[in-house]
Order: C-alpha cells, then sequence, then structure tokens
C-alpha cells in the first residue's frame, strides 16, 4: 500500500502541473488549440485516476482552460470529489474551480450540500471560509434553503473572519432563498453593532444591497445607521451609509432635514474624495425630496454646486466626471443653480474625454432654452461630424432630438429649423437611431400643422433622394427608417405636394425593393393615396394624359411588389393593384371614379391616447376568458400544421398566388369596404397614429398653400452627401436671420438681430413662437380616466429582489423560521476522514476546551444568579429556561415592556395591530426631535427607539435587546444616571411581575411565558463550531450476549454530521481458555435500520482476529436508520469456532433505544435558548419520579451517559439538558430536583414520538439506576 | 455589487476572469474582447470610468479600470458602488499582489492565476467587497499559504524539485512593473 503510494507520487512528479501547462501553452502559440486539446484529454485520464492529488491537479488545470473560455463543466462531479478532500490545498483547488463554472443550475450541486455543511462547521477556520467564499460564487436555491441555518451559525462564529464573511453571504442566501429575510433578520441588524469593524461594514453592505432595492422596508432602521454614521470612522462603511441614505430620503423628507447638517458638516472636514462625493450625491438627493421653500437649504445647495465646480475643475480626469455625473442630479430639480455653470459644461463638451463629453451631454439637456437652443445643437452637430465611432454619435444624436423634444417642443421656436436639423441628420452614416428619426418627423408633421408644408416639401426631396440615403452603409444601420416616414408623410398629406407625380415616381422607381419588408408596405400603402389624389385632381382639371401616365407607371411597377417576399407587402400591393385596374377600365369606359376613390382614404385620423386600449372597458357579459368555440382536440391540432404547410407552399409559389388573388380581389363595394377597415385597422396599429391630431384640427385646406412659400434652396450638387435640394441648417445660423419668421414676425426681427450678440446669456426672455404644436392627450375610451394608477413595477419578473419586497417591521410568525435539516442526506459509505476513531481520538482536545467554559459558565451562572435574587423571589427555581434567556433579554426591563409582556401571555395576535404602526411611529419619533447636539441625542433616541419596539412587540426583543444590553454594560462606568434608572425599572418591573404571580396561577404562568418567549424569538441554530462543546461521557455499556465461553458488550454513540449514523461498538471478550476464532457476525437489515457495510453482497461479517483467551477486542458497526423516532431492535447470530472446532452460534439481540440517536455534541447555551424562542419546539412531555433514589449529581450523570444528552447548563437542583437526532430533531429537557428527592422531568422537542419514546427510557433508565444502587 | 472582475493584458489576454453572475464561457471571452476594446483604445490621461459595454451591465453598470503597466485591471460595478471606493480596491488589490509576489509582474499572473483567485477571494467574495485592509489581507493569505505548506510536508519536495528542474529553462523572469505613482488625489483617498 505504502510503495504504491510511493510510487503514485513519483508518478505525479512527471504529469502535467498547472505551471507546465501554461508554459505549454505558451509554447504552442501556433497550434494553441491543438495543444489544448490534447491537454484535455490528459486530464480526462488523470480525472479518471483515483489519487486525489492527480485530480486536485487535472481540476486545477481545467480551472485555467475554462479560463481561455473552454467549457469544463463536465467535469463537475470531479470537482466534487477534490472539493470533498480533506486537505485544505485541494478543497481549495476544488472550491475555485466550483467557483469558476458551477452556477445555481448546475446540477451535481444537489450532491454537495452535505459536504458543503461538513465545510461550514470544520475546526479550519480556512477550510469554513473556503466554503463561505465558494458558496458565494454558486449557491443555488436549494442550497440556500439547506445551508441558511449553518450559515446563520457561523453568525455567533468567534472569529471575525467568518462572522464576515458569513453575513455577506447572507445576501445570496436572501436572494435565492427570500423566506430566510425575515428569520435572519433580526440577527443580522445585530450584526450591525459587531465589534469587529469588518463585520460591521459587512452587514452594512448587505443591508445597503437590500434596501437599495426596497428602499421602504428599511426605513425603520434609519436610527441605527444615524448613529453609525455620526460614529464611525471607517470610510468603506461611511460611503455605504451615505449610499443608504442617499436611497431612503426619497420615501421620507423628514430623514432628510435631519441628514442634511451632519453631511454638511462630513463635507467641510473629510480629506476622502470618495466620503465627499458621496456626501454631495446624498445631500442633492436630500434636496430633491424635500419641498422647495425653504430659504436655508439653498446654501446647501450652492455648497454642492461649489465642491462640484472644485472637482469638474480639477485636472484628474475622474473627479471631472464624477462632479459632472451629481451635476446632472442637481440639474433635475434646481437647473438655475446648474445654469451658472454653463462655461463649464460647454467646455467639458470638448474634452478628450469620451466619458466625460457623454456626462456633459446630460448636463446640457437642463442648460437648453429657447434662445440657446440652435447655437447648442449647432455645436452638437459638429461634434457630430468629427466624432469617430458610432457609438458617440449614436449619443449625439440622441441627445439632440432629447434637447428639441423635451416638453413638447417647449424651447423650438422654429421648427422649419428643426425639421432641416432632422433632415441632416439622416445623413448620419450608420446611425442606429433611423427610428427616433422617423419618429420625430411624423410627429412633428402631425402635431405642428404649419410646419407640415415644409415638412412634406422636404420629404418628397428625401424620398427623391432615397439612394443617397440608404447607401451600401445602410445594411447596418437602421436609417432606413427614415424613408418610412418620409413615404407616410408625402402620401398621407399629399394635398400639399407641389409634384405628386414626380414624387409617386420617385417611390416607385429605384431599390424599393431592398428596403425592409414594413417600409415597402408604406411605400405600398401611400402610392395609393398618391395615386388617388393625382387622379382626383387630373379628373377635375380634365387631364386624361395624366390619368393614363399615372395608371400605366402603377400598372408597370406594381408587380414587383405582388411577387415581394413580404407577405404584408404582397398583399398590399395585389389589393392595389385590382384597384388601379379598376381605375383604368371605368375610365376606358369614360367615367370618373377620382372622387369616389378618395373616398377610400377619407376621414381624419384621431389621435388615441397611449394606453387607450387598455383602458377599453369590458364590456358586461363579455368572459374573455371563456372559450369561444370548443377547445380543438388533439386532432384538429394536426389539422392546423397541415395547413400551416399549405400556407408556406403558397407564399412561396408566387405565380399561383397572384392568379388567386386576382380572382379573388374583384374591387365589390363589399372589398372596398374591406379595404376601408383594413386601413382603420392599419391606423390603429400604427403608433404614429397614437399622440397625434386632435379633433379639433381639420386638414388643411391645401387651396391656402401659397407655392412660393416653400423654400427652395440653392442646389449643391458637389458636395456628395448632402441631398440637393435639402434646406440647409446654416441657413439658420450663418445666415441672417430666419427666412420664414421674418415674413411672419417682420416687427420682432429687430429685437431678434440685437439680441443676437448675446446668445449665450441666461437671461429668459420669451421668444417668439412661431408654430403651435398640437398637445393634447388623445382619445380615450368613455369611463376611463388618464392616470398612471396602474404603473407596473418595472423590474423583470425575474428579479429576484422582487421576492424580497418583505416587511421586516412585522412580528414573526411562529412558524417563519429557518428550515431545520431534515430527512435531507447522502447515505454513502463512510469516508476516510470521517471514521470513528478520528472523532474518537479528537475528543481529548475537545475537553480542555470545554474546561474553560465550564469556568467561564460559572461566573456567567454567577451573575445569573445575582439577577435571580433581584427578580422575583416567589418563584425560585421553577424555570431555569426563562432564567437562562434572560440575560439576554437585556438588563434593563424597561417598566413599558411589563405590560406588553403581559400582552404576549394573553396572546400575540391582539397586539399586531399595534405593532404595524410601531415601528412608523417610532421613525416618526425620532425625525421628530431636532437635530441639533445630535451625539447626545442619538443615545437617547436609541433607548427611546428601542423601548417602543419593545413595546410593540416587534421582531424578537430578546435580539434586539442584547446589543442594548451589551452597549450598556459598557456604559455603566462613565454615566451613573442610566444604571440608576435602571435600576429602578427592574423594581417596578419586579412589583409587576409579583403582582401577575399572584393573579395567576403559577403552572399557567410558566406555560404562558414560556410560549411568549418562543413566538418572540426566532433564529435557530444547530451548531456553533467555535462555542467550545461539552464533554461526551463514555457510552453506557449494555450486555449483548453471553454463553460460557463468549461475552458481548456494546455501547452506540450517534454520529451526525455528514453521514448521520449510528456506532456500535460490541466488545468481544473471550470467557474460556481456549482461543476463539472464525468470528462471523451475521446482522441481516431490518426495515428501518440499515448497515453500512463495506461488503455490500454478504450479510455477513467476518471478524479476523482470533481471541486469545481473557482476552477482549472491539468492533465496530455503523448504522443508518430511516426513521430515528422510535426505538429499534435488530436480531443477528454469531458464528464462532474454539480452537478451530466445531461452529457455534450465539443469538444476539441488539437494542436501540432513541436515546442512542441523539447526540448531545453540539449543545451550547446560545444554541439553546435560541432553539426554545424559535417555537420549534412544539412537542411537550414530561414525567415525575416521586422518590428518586439518586443524587442530583448521578441523575445528570445516568441521563448524560445513557441518555447521550448533553448538560447544558446547571444550576443548583436544576438543570437543563439537549440532545439532536440523527435528522436533526431536536430534545430538551429541563431536570429539577427538589429537596424532597422529588425528580421532574419536562421535555421540549421538535418531535412528539421521539420526545415521548426518549422520556420512557429515561424512565428506565432511572428506575434501573434505583434499583442497582 | 460587483459584477466582474476582469485583468487582461495590453493584447487583450485574460490573465485573470472572475464573474459573480453567471455566463457561459462563450459569452465570457466575449465580454472580455468587448471589454478589452473599450478599455484599450482610451487613452491614460482619461478618466477610468467607462459606461458599461453591451453584453454585460446595461445602464446601471460601469466598468472601472485602472493600468498598470502590463495589465488592466477591471471592474464592472453597479450604481451601489462608489466609484472612487472601487478605484482604491483595485488599488488595494494591486499592492496586495505586490506584496504576494514581491515585485509582481504579467508572469507572476500568467502562472499563478490560482493564488491571484485566492486572493482576489480575500477582498471581494460573491461580488460584495470583503475587506480593504492590506494587512487583514495579507495575513488571511500567509496563514492559507502556511496551511499549505503544512499539508505539503516532505510528500511536496521531490515534486519540488522536478519543478524546478524543470523551471531551469524558462527565460530570465523579467520583473518589469513597477506601479506608478498614483495620482496625488487618489492619494487622498485613505480608507
Amino acid at each position: 500500500m505504502a510503495l504504491r503510494k510511493v510510487k503514485g507520487n513519483l508518478e505525479r512528479m512527471f504529469d502535467k502541473n498547472l505551471t507546465d501547462l501554461v508554459r505549454g501553452i505558451r509554447n504552442n502559440k501556433e497550434t494553441e488549440a491543438k495543444y489544448i486539446a490534447q491537454c484535455m484529454e490528459e486530464i480526462k485520464t488523470e480525472l479518471r485516476q483515483d489519487n486525489l492529488a492527480v485530480k486536485a491537479n487535472a481540476v486545477a488545470k481545467l480551472t485555467y482552460l475554462q479560463m481561455l473560455g473552454y467549457d469544463i463543466s463536465w467535469a463537475g462531479f470531479n470537482i466534487i470529489e477534490v472539493m470533498s478532500s480533506s486537505k485544505f490545498t485541494y478543497k481549495r483547488i476544488g472550491y475555485l474551480s466550483a467557483s469558476q463554472c458551477f452556477h445555481q443550475d448546475t446540477e451535481v450541486l444537489m450532491l454537495t450540500t452535505n459536504m458543503i455543511r461538513k465545510d461550514l462547521n470544520s475546526h479550519n477556520m480556512y477550510d469554513a471560509g473556503t466554503a463561505l467564499t465558494g458558496l458565494a460564487c454558486f449557491i443555488s436555491g436549494d442550497l440556500a434553503r439547506d445551508l441558511a441555518n449553518d450559515v446563520m451559525t457561523l453568525l455567533t462564529s468567534t472569529k471575525p473572519y467568518l462572522r464576515k464573511k458569513a453575513v455577506l453571504l447572507l445576501y445570496k442566501i436572501f436572494l435565492k432563498f427570500p423566506e430566510a429575510l425575515r428569520p435572519a433578520f433580526p440577527r443580522l441588524k445585530e450584526k450591525l453593532e459587531d465589534p469587529d469593524p469588518g463585520v460591521q461594514s459587512a452587514a452594512v453592505n448587505v443591508i445597503c444591497e437590500l434596501a437599495r432595492k426596497n428602499p421602504k422596508n428599511y426605513l425603520s432602521l434609519a436610527p441605527i445607521f444615524f448613529k453609525l454614521m455620526t460614529t464611525s470612522t471607517n470610510n468603506w462603511m461611511l460611503i455605504k451609509i451615505i449610499k443608504l441614505f442617499g436611497a431612503l430620503t426619497p420615501l421620507e423628507p423628514r430623514l432628510g432635514k435631519k441628514l442634511i447638517e451632519p453631511l454638511t458638516n462630513l463635507i467641510h472636514s473629510t480629506s476622502a474624495m470618495s466620503l465627499l462625493y458621496e456626501c454631495i450625491n446624498t445631500v442633492i438627493a436630500v434636496l430633491i425630496s424635500i419641498s422647495s421653500g425653504m430659504p436655508n437649504h439653498n446654501a446647501s445647495i450652492q455648497l454642492c454646486v461649489q465642491k462640484l465646480r472644485i472637482l469638474i475643475e480639477d485636472s484628474d480626469q475622474n473627479l471631472k466626471y464624477l462632479g459632472l455625473l451629481a451635476m446632472s442630479k442637481i440639474l433635475k430639480t434646481h437647473p438655475k443653480s446648474v445654469q451658472a455653470h454653463k462655461d463649464l459644461v460647454l467646455q467639458c463638451l470638448d474634452d478628450k474625454d469620451e466619458s466625460i463629453r457623454l456626462r456633459a451631454l446630460d448636463l446640457l439637456y437642463g442648460m437648453v432654452s429657447k434662445k440657446t437652443v440652435m447655437e447648442i445643437v449647432r455645436r452638437l452637430m459638429t461634434h457630430m461630424d468629427r466624432a469617430e465611432g458610432t457609438m458617440y454619435r449614436d449619443e449625439l444624436l440622441q441627445k439632440i432630438i432629447l434637447i428639441c423634444s423635451q416638453n413638447n417642443y417647449q424651447f423650438i421656436s422654429n421648427f422649419e429649423w428643426y425639421i432641416s436639423v432632422l433632415v441632416e441628420l439622416c445623413r448620419m452614416e450608420g446611425t442606429q437611431h433611423g427610428s427616433l428619426i422617423a419618429n420625430q418627423l411624423m410627429d412633428v408633421a402631425i402635431r405642428v400643422i404649419a410646419v407640415r408644408e415644409f415638412t412634406v416639401g422636404q420629404m418628397a426631396l428625401l424620398l427623391d433622394n432615397a439612394h443617397v440615403i440608404v447607401g451600401p452603409a445602410a445594411a447596418r444601420s437602421s436609417i432606413a427608417e427614415v424613408l418610412y416616414a418620409a413615404a407616410w408623410i408625402c402620401g398621407e398629406f399629399s394635398q400639399l405636394l407641389a409634384n405628386p407625380k414626380a414624387t409617386l415616381e420617385s417611390m416607385v422607381r429605384g431599390k424599393v425593393i431592398s428596403l425592409p419588408g414594413h417600409i415597402q408596405a408604406t411605400y405600398v400603402h401611400n402610392m395609393l393615396k398618391l395615386y388617388t389624389h393625382i387622379i382626383a385632381t387630373a379628373e377635375e382639371e380634365e387631364d386624361s394624359e395624366m390619368v393614363d401616365e399615372v395608371t400605366n407607371l402603377l400598372v408597370e411597377r406594381l408587380p414587383v411588389f405582388v411577387s415581394s417576399g413580404d407577405l404584408e407587402v404582397q398583399e398590399r400591393a395585389s389589393c392595389i393593384l385590382q384597384i388601379v385596374n379598376y381605375v383604368q377600365k371605368c375610365h376606358k369606359n369614360g367615367e370618373k371614379i377620382g372622387a369616389d376613390l378618395a373616398l377610400l382614404l377619407s376621414g381624419e385620423l384621431n389621435p388615441v391616447a397611449p394606453k387607450a386600449q387598455k383602458k377599453v372597458p369590458i364590456p358586461d357579459g363579455l368572459d374573455l376568458d371563456a372559450w369561444i368555440n370548443d377547445p380543438p382536440s388533439e386532432s384538429e391540432a394536426d389539422d392546423y400544421d397541415e395547413e400551416g404547410e399549405k400556407a408556406d407552399i403558397f407564399v412561396k409559389a408566387e405565380s399561383s398566388s397572384r392568379e388567386r388573388k386576382k380572382e379573388k380581389y374583384e374591387p365589390t363595394e363589399d372589398e372596398l369596404q374591406k379595404l376601408r377597415d383594413a386601413r382603420r385597422a392599419e391606423q390603429a396599429s400604427n403608433p404614429y397614429y397614437v399622440k397625434s391630431l386632435s379633433q379639433s384640427s381639420p386638414r388643411p385646406n391645401h387651396n391656402n398653400i401659397q407655392v412660393d412659400e416653400i423654400p427652395v434652396a440653392a442646389l449643391d450638387l458637389n458636395v456628395s452627401l448632402k441631398i440637393p435640394g435639402m434646406t440647409s441648417l446654416d441657413k439658420y445660423q450663418v445666415v441672417d436671420g430666419w427666412e420664414v419668421g421674418k415674413k411672419r414676425h417682420p416687427k420682432k426681427q429687430k429685437k431678434r438681430s440685437k439680441r443676437r450678440g448675446r446668445v449665450s446669456s441666461s437671461s429668459e426672455e420669451e421668444v417668439p413662437q412661431s408654430h403651435v404644436v398640437n398637445t393634447d392627450v388623445g382619445e380615450m375610451p368613455e369611463g376611463a380616466n388618464f392616470s398612471d394608477d396602474n404603473e407596473p413595477d418595472d423590474r423583470p419578473e425575474d428579479d429576484p429582489h422582487r421576492a424580497l419586497d418583505i416587511n421586516l417591521d412585522e412580528p414573526l410568525a411562529p412558524n417563519e423560521v429557518l428550515p431545520t435539516r431534515t430527512h435531507y442526506e447522502v447515505r454513502s459509505k463512510p469516508s476516510e476522514e470521517n471514521t470513528t476513531s478520528n472523532l474518537i481520538g479528537e475528543t481529548p482536545s475537545k475537553k480542555k476546551s470545554s474546561k474553560k467554559v465550564k469556568r467561564e459558565k460559572h461566573k456567567k451562572h454567577e451573575k445569573t444568579k445575582k439577577k435571580k435574587e433581584v427578580q422575583s423571589e416567589d418563584k425560585p427555581q421553577e424555570s431555569l429556561i426563562l432564567d437562562l434567556i434572560d440575560p439576554l433579554q437585556g438588563v434593563s426591563v424597561s417598566s413599558e415592556e411589563a405590560p406588553a409582556n403581559a400582552n404576549h401571555v394573553n396572546g400575540v395576535l391582539e397586539t399586531e395591530g399595534e405593532s404595524k404602526e410601531a415601528p412608523s411611529d417610532d421613525l416618526a419619533f425620532w425625525l421628530s426631535t431636532d437635530s441639533t447636539n445630535v451625539a447626545t441625542k442619538v443615545a437617547e433616541k436609541d433607548s427611546g427607539l428601542e423601548k417602543s419596539t419593545n413595546n410593540a412587540a416587534s421582531p424578537a426583543p430578546e435580539i434586539s435587546d442584547k446589543p442594548e444590553s451589551k452597549t450598556k454594560k459598557k456604559s455603566k462606568d462613565k454615566d451613573k444616571k442610566p444604571k440608576k434608572e435602571k435600576e429602578k425599572e427592574k423594581k417596578k418591573h419586579d412589583k409587576k411581575s409579583k403582582k401577575k404571580g399572584k393573579g395567576e396561577t403559577e403552572a399557567k404562568d410558566i406555560s404562558s411565558r414560556n410560549r411568549a418567549d418562543y413566538e418572540e424569538t426566532n433564529g435557530v441554530c444547530e451548531e456553533v463550531e467555535e462555542e467550545p462543546v461539552i464533554p461526551q461521557p463514555p457510552p453506557y455499556c449494555r450486555l449483548l450476549a453471553e454463553d460460557s465461553a463468549i461475552k458481548l458488550v456494546y455501547s452506540t454513540t450517534a454520529m451526525d454530521g455528514m453521514m448521520s449514523h449510528v456506532v456500535v461498538n460490541i466488545t468481544f471478550s473471550n470467557l474460556s481458555s481456549k482461543d476463539i476464532t472464525k468470528l462471523e457476525l451475521s446482522l441481516p437489515d431490518s426495515s428501518a435500520l440499515k448497515i453500512i457495510r463495506t461488503d455490500l453482497d454478504s450479510d455477513m461479517l467476518n471478524l479476523p482476529w482470533t481471541l486469545a483467551p481473557g482476552q477482549s477486542q472491539d468492533s465496530q458497526v455503523s448504522f443508518t436508520t430511516e426513521d430515528d423516532t422510535i426505538p429499534h431492535k435488530l436480531r443477528g447470530t454469531l458464528y464462532y469456532s474454539q480452537d478451530g472446532g466445531t461452529t457455534n452460534e450465539l443469538l444476539i439481540r441488539l437494542e436501540f433505544p432513541v436515546t442512542c440517536f441523539l447526540s448531545g455534541k453540539t449543545a451550547s447555551r446560545s444554541t439553546f435558548t435560541d432553539l426554545l424562542g424559535s417555537g420549534q419546539l412544539c412537542a411537550r412531555s414530561s414525567f415525575t419520579v416521586p422518590e428518586c433514589q439518586l443524587s442530583f449529581p448521578q441523575v445528570l450523570e445516568a441521563l448524560a451517559r445513557d441518555g447521550s444528552l448533553a448538560v447544558v447548563e446547571s444550576v443548583d437542583q436544576t438543570a437543563s439538558l439537549y440532545g439532536r437526532s440523527l435528522r436533526g430533531h431536536h430534545v430538551c429537557l429541563l431536570v429539577k430536583y427538589q429537596v424532597s428527592r422529588r425528580l421532574t422531568i419536562d421535555g421540549k422537542s421538535t418531535e412528539g414520538t421521539l420526545l415521548s419514546n426518549a422520556l420512557d427510557h429515561l424512565r428506565t433508565i432511572l428506575s434501573q439506576a434505583k434499583s442497582s444502587s | 455589487m460587483i459584477k466582474a472582475i476582469l485583468v487582461f493584458n495590453n493584447h487583450g489576454k485574460p490573465r485573470l476572469s472572475k464573474f459573480y453572475q453567471y455566463y457561459n464561457e462563450e459569452i465570457q471571452q466575449q465580454i472580455i474582447k468587448e471589454t478589452f476594446q473599450l478599455v484599450s483604445k482610451r487613452d491614460d490621461n482619461v478618466c477610468n470610468f467607462l459606461e458599461g459595454g453591451s453584453l454585460i451591465g446595461g445602464s446601471d453598470y460601469k466598468l472601472i479600470y485602472r493600468h498598470y503597466a502590463t495589465l488592466y485591471f477591471v471592474f464592472c460595478v453597479d450604481s451601489s458602488e462608489s466609484e472612487l471606493g472601487i478605484l482604491d480596491l483595485i488599488q488595494v488589490f494591486v499592492e496586495t499582489l505586490d506584496k504576494c509576489f514581491e515585485n509582481v509582474c504579467e508572469l507572476d499572473l500568467i502562472f499563478h492565476v490560482d493564488k491571484v483567485h485566492y486572493i482576489l477571494n480575500e477582498l471581494v467574495m460573491g461580488g460584495m467587497v470583503l475587506e480593504t485592509n492590506m494587512t487583514e489581507i495579507i495575513t488571511r493569505i500567509d496563514d492559507q499559504n502556511k496551511l499549505e505548506k503544512q499539508e505539503a510536508g516532505l510528500a511536496a519536495a521531490p515534486a519540488r524539485a522536478v519543478s524546478a528542474v524543470k523551471n531551469m529553462n524558462l527565460p530570465q523572469q523579467i520583473k518589469d512593473i513597477k506601479l506608478p505613482d498614483l495620482p496625488a488625489a487618489i492619494k487622498d483617498l485613505k480608507f
């Protein structure tokens, strides 16, 4: 064996390690893929080997390859193998690999639960640390649920390193398992006052993350954070807290007022830029939340703006960037303060740094006015010409449109200029915002009637020059969308066109067919509109030549569209072709059809309000969910498929479809009606109809339009990208004044030219508006009101934070506890590191440490005793459990608390109504006080808060009081006054409780108070690794079987942990004078009890040794059980032979009382009290031994030894004991021993059957012990 | 929250990638590539913040990076992190690396990416800042290294010898990274 190991080591030396792999990859640059493929093969063979070191090496290499982009998830199982190694070195490799390639949906993760639990509870702090770190990366919902408790336990670890990591991991657990938030939250809150700054910081971090997504639930924590903010000097933490306040202030303006002063102080005092910056940010948030009209806050704004200016002017680009970022936040509420720094912003617009330019752009948005909009847009356009990189250009384009269109074009005084800007923007190469421009064009054309004619003219030009816009570079951009708008505008307002025929020609000409389908469809449809208009006009003018020309043009060109691959285009084209054919026929017969044709497209375009569709009320008696027809059966679904195939054929076979359609589309009255309907439907579905026209604006009469008013710009054919005939923007800036404006406002012209010199002045004089923007909301269905009441939560459905929107101020319900681990385990062979001998070997060290604890505990006992003396003396030892909890509940029991407790006694439900309001009341109280003299008042407020939280039965007073008591203890020496007060309060409380004690029967008092206790508290912890462990006494030996030659004695030990099982230690003693050999034990499994075998095939256990006369040998057998709540028995046979003679048989009977499944190993005082308080222990039972023969210590010894229970605490003649079963059920006992030798044992458990069986067994033990003594 | 931490060299070769949100390997590579393209085209004298790329993040996310000699250290964070704080964290990270590797250079990161991960794990856990105090971090790392050495014990000796032999043909290791002096403003950020 050893040889093989050495050999393995030698071989391993020549395996590739990570360094070799990296080096190999670097040496094979040309054939990297090939080399890595070869390495992968090697890794696969390495993973097949048994040696864990080889496997770890392979996994380490895989982790490196993962970084290079190779999928390594196939090795998931091997990674887990490496993770489960007992060596830290390998474990760390495994966890690293897992954290790199596992994620919450990785299936092998479900195998890891118990392993990770074991690691979390490991003695080695770094094992646990590695597990916590790994878990943070790949935790899944199941893991979160199963391990929540273990992580909670680590929160109480003595090592800050683990506490810190556990706190951070809690956040991940909450995300995956939101139910854990409420029970765990009090603990988390407690960690805000942890003595270790790192833990504190981690807790702040987690709460900040939680509060950022659901701030309203964390408002009640404001006082604690406020205290931290004013006392802490840890900048990391301060930043987080200040950021958190930034999220909270919008919800509570009063909080903001309180914050201003300390924040201002920080701004003045801190030297750390990061802190300064966050302070400014939060002050801004505060100022936004506080309604205006507070004169003294102007100072704060000024301070912020000043400080930001310093940041922006700094040579450090980072500070400049952040300064601009913060400035843009102020802009929203206090634009004037920012506008004063316009020079600075414009300067930043020229910065070489793109990030800074983008931020400056954001600011510009708020800096425009009617006066400055043109200048700013001009600057932006020049930037756009210069800018390299489409990203920045797109950003610029978007900003220009945003700036111009904000507030219903508030700042646009000249819409012709704006249309020109938009047309200019169409020249942008490769933009992704084509639809944005199109949207704007249509919006302006529809809503600004005065500029419509101009727009139509521009659009006609645009259509004419479509080839310029849709150049070869257009493939990757969306600029073609502009043509959609152009076609639609020209069609819809065709009466405004100067030369409709030319426009129609430009529409049918060229590469229209290469445009996207929906644009083609618009083209085709608007051809009809244009055609109709031309025919109608031509008929009026008796211009039959024109009619023929246009008709022939369409008849000639439309078939191209009819054979389009796009169904929509195809359908519309064939429809329109039929109409044109019909018109042609009519004209041959000499009929005039123009007027009828115009009917097709007559009617007003009424705007429809956004959301109108949603608000249409459902008529009475209409059930939208009911089937209209019977639901289709399976076979029918098949039919549909076939039809689908047919449809496919139909689309492909274009020629046949055309014929069919020709037959189909007779332009009957019906068809026309359908067309009209279709048109309406199209309008309804067209988003551009939505905002648009008001009812009050009829279509403008084109007779009023004078052709010479249409501006005609000079043709400039030399510039390649410029569209000939397009108005140039220069006209509006370089050339004197605005042509149109001049005509319309001749009187104001002078004024304007005077002012032109100081365009950038911030004066807000009214610039005359030449156009009216129609800003009607639009049509709504009757009875629907236009409100935003039904705003949905804008977070995506799968955002885990939705589930974390949980009210944390409500008291915990009894069923709200973290799940304990039950019936979820991996059954496998015990691995090497888990053998019993190891575990036994560990106990001596445990004992040492536990002695210390005992000493400590003694001290604690004394304290408790003292307290007991102070407290009511008429119930000396009736309930130790209560006393155990008391020290946690805080030294100070305020006078208000007593009645609240009384309420609890009578039932928690009564106080619920009160409690819901309570937190906000606390906050109100805290907020209502003045923030002057902050430091001193905070303490008062805090105590006030805590008092009232107690009052209102907010979650777990036990927990919230704990830090209080700690801090109070600390402050005892400092100020004596509170101490006195406390004593007074105590006395008051004592009096009250005395009274109560008289009023009620004692028994009722105990039970009800107990109940109250566990309803109030929460949080279950099972194992506290760091807390020293109670020593397990040597197990109790029972006789198994005996005959003349051999005697068998056995003892049981419950081993929980990764593989929960019972180890039975059987001692074989040779009573005869001959050697005993060939020992074989046959133990068939029973239904509920199974042996963990090494040899799976046989029932027989071979014991390979020889038993010399008088000698004893031990053998261990491990059992697992399905049900640990009932006692089990197992029958078997022992075969042996004496001196190689005949085989003898001996029947054996193994008994497993329930207590043998219990283990007190993990008991500790704090977990015990937590458990009692958690309300999990729903089963209770008790028995009394009227006259006990044993002394109290003997009783305890018997219970601990035979009952496998651990003594948690023992005071006088009372003790509490604890044990946990293999499947995680808890058993808690309270033993009272009275002077009259009367012994009472009260039990509580999570499992009723278990408890009663255990108590039965204990009773037998005690009675047996009695008889034996 | 920190969404991802990437370290790559001037040619975009990844030296460390840590994603605190799951992406499959292909997308991870795309993200690294995209981030490299975004970051590498920026001058050294522009600001260290960058609006997130299209693959990672969205409007709430920022790329915060620092450029040291041949390496870029990029953190992708959301708005709950302080920008300057993260810059400082990068500094802490690099200084820790410098201490642990004794004058760190790119080769250290190339050959000991696992160690770099372990160091990073002491700074950031699951996307949240765990520790910023360098002494504490180094204590933890030293402790763990000791533990590793203990476990290796004698068995590792021959293996070490072999790897020493293997290392002999390595070209002289160039220690070319010297941490540049920090801008004065950042120095003010004493945490």
